[in-house]
């Protein structure tokens, strides 16, 4: 893909995320920042690269230990926003 | 740098890309979306959070399958052979994150969700420092750079950028978190010439990128490193306590481009959608933080905040008279009232009075009263912070109003409770241009036929150091104490006064 490819789809996914952002009740502003914490560790895409990769051995434990971060994150980020979300009642009981 | 070069490093000849692996990047960005979108109603939000799952899942996956652990010794024709010993690291690195993460998630306590919040997005930023040092000294792996090992010119671009982005997250995260923790004052830290001192770091990390894209040696790269670590500890050390709201938004915000500096890196569509996403829904919120506050983007940025307020707070107050009041007193007034709204601060949530409240409201509603919360978005510690702590005590969520929904309501409301809340119910805001407040949304508690005001004592000030007038008016009632105590003993005179 080439960089202009990639910059429409960059700035494309801003406008989505202004508006998707903007719909988000107010009430869920905190959940909406640990699921967004969450995702955005999907920068282990990354760390999965680099730990996989054969030449450098530097390269592959900063990979690793990238692995470990993103996974407090992923698995943290999304287990306090549910654990947030299961809180959330309507009236009537 | 010849011209081929540049030509083929701007035209981003990256080699090929997996169509499968492309495809399913895509999926998991979108999902990503669907994700976010849920959380415009409590009722969709938990399937929107599975949706993420789900799009994490198929990152993960789909990287491991495209990216597998290769042994070095190929075996006689050449194909692949699977290093066993490498997935396994893998797994075990991502089982620690896992177990770490999770018992974070059960431990933590909703009054500490900013910390927590901060916490990651330390983490967000280390892992991208982490991801883009792996690809400088292993390009070749991630596919941007030449055979002679020369990165290409965009992608040094695009990881000098991911770096820089990644250590100001980290150390900015780390100083909020200490800040919110209480491991380090709220206070405002102000360095002589700091403006020169931030404005010449950020100038040399600019530079030093812009060189990067023309010598790719070590200490260039390092030093970049060094100065954004540095500069992340510099711009949140002058930003006091008061304005932390912002300042984990707009961490928030950096997290994601830094993330999405580093899809552009890797061309890989599922962080470059996700990047963009958290890098716009940090920055909306830090929006609506910055508006709730009256305060300006700039001015947050710029620091000092709290320390001026500390000044003016210690000057000489006049006494003026207000009227006490008891829990019994307001457990009549509240039982006798058609309707009443209930306006929580972040000082109700440190008495942890919630559930009590809680309780309160439910003994009223048991008698007819109709009850509501107004929230002001300052009213925690974080976005949307005390819709948690009041989920958490199992109030509804639809007896839970936003400032302009519930703004209008006041002037028909019998009683206002404000408890743990101070400069979010300052009427100077509306009329007092001098004052500090001024400018900032208000909920309009003084329209409220009777005010309850729960205070610690008549001495103490909010965060930005003014005197209210509502302490004063004739339809005002002080309840001096804890808000937990108070609360509990005017659900105990509503229980015995009731019959």
């Amino acid at each position: 893909m080439d960089f202009i490819a990639i910059f429409s789809i960059f700035i494309l996914a801003c406008f989505v995320g202004y508006f998707v952002v903007w719909s988000v009740t107010p009430a869920l502003h905190t959940p909406l920042m640990s699921v967004t914490n969450a995702i955005s560790s999907v920068i282990i895409v990354g760390a999965l690269i680099a730990s996989a990769a054969a030449g450098s051995a530097s390269s592959k434990w900063l990979g690793l230990a990238a692995v470990v971060m993103a996974s407090i994150n992923i698995f943290g980020g999304f287990a306090v926003t549910s654990r947030m979300l299961a809180m959330y009642k309507k009236k009537g009981r | 740098m010849d011209v081929q070069a540049i030509l083929s490093a701007a035209t981003g000849n990256h080699g090929a890309v997996n169509p499968y692996a492309a495809i399913a990047y895509l999926v998991s960005g979108i999902l990503f979306i669907l994700a976010l979108r849920g959380l415009s109603s409590p009722a969709t939000a938990q399937s929107g959070n599975r949706f993420g799952v789900i799009g994490m899942t198929i990152a993960v996956v789909t990287t491991m399958i495209t990216h597998a652990p290769e042994a070095m010794v190929l075996d006689g024709d050449g194909s692949f052979v699977l290093d066993t010993v490498g997935l396994i690291e893998i797994l075990v690195a991502i089982g620690i994150g896992a177990v770490i993460g999770i018992v974070m998630a059960r431990k933590i306590a909703m009054t500490a969700m900013p910390q927590l919040v901060a916490a990651f997005h330390s983490l967000v930023g280390l892992a991208a420092v982490a991801v883009a040092a792996a690809a400088y000294l292993n390009p070749g792996a991630f596919g941007i750079a030449d055979a002679a090992g020369q990165i290409f010119t965009v992608s040094r671009v695009e990881m000098g950028l991911g770096i820089a982005i990644g250590a100001i997250t980290f150390s900015g995260s780390v100083i909020a978190f200490l800040k919110l923790n209480g491991n380090m004052s709220g206070a405002p830290i102000m360095l002589p010439l700091r403006h020169v001192i931030n404005l010449g770091t950020l100038a040399a990390i600019i530079g030093l990128v812009a060189y990067f894209t023309v010598d790719q040696s070590p200490w260039v790269f390092w030093t970049v490193t060094g100065l954004s670590f540095v500069i992340g500890f510099l711009l949140i050390i002058p930003i006091g306590g008061a304005d932390m709201p912002v300042v984990v938004s707009m961490l928030n915000s950096y997290s994601g481009w830094a993330a999405a500096a580093m899809g552009f890196t890797l061309h890989n569509t599922a962080m470059i959608i996700t990047g963009a996403l958290v890098g716009s829904s940090g920055a909306i919120l830090s929006y609506i933080m910055c508006r709730a506050m009256n305060r300006s983007f700039i001015s947050v940025i710029a620091g000092g905040f709290g320390a001026d307020a500390a000044a003016s707070g210690g000057g000489s107050k006049e006494q003026r008279p207000w009227k006490p009041g008891s829990a019994d007193d307001a457990a009549f007034l509240m039982s006798q009232a058609e309707n009443v709204i209930i306006v929580p601060g972040y000082g109700m949530a440190v008495a942890q009075a919630q559930h009590a409240l809680r309780e309160m409201a439910d003994v009223l509603k048991k008698e007819g009263v109709n009850v509501k919360y107004a929230i002001h978005p300052v009213a925690g510690r974080m976005p949307g912070h005390m819709n948690v702590l009041l989920a958490e005590a199992n109030v509804p969520y639809d007896e839970v109003f936003e400032l302009e929904d519930i703004n209008g309501e006041f002037a028909q409301a019998d009683v206002a409770f404000v408890i743990g809340a101070n400069d979010v119910t300052n009427p100077a805001a509306k009329t007092d241009k001098t004052s500090p407040i001024y400018g900032m949304p208000v909920l309009d508690v003084e329209k409220a036929k009777t005010v309850l005001f729960v205070k610690r004592s008549m001495g103490g000030v909010g965060y930005a150091g003014v005197d209210n007038d509502v302490f004063y008016m004739d339809q005002t009632m002080m309840l001096l104490g804890d808000a937990k105590k108070m609360a509990d003993d005017i659900v105990k005179a509503l229980n015995g006064g009731g019959h």
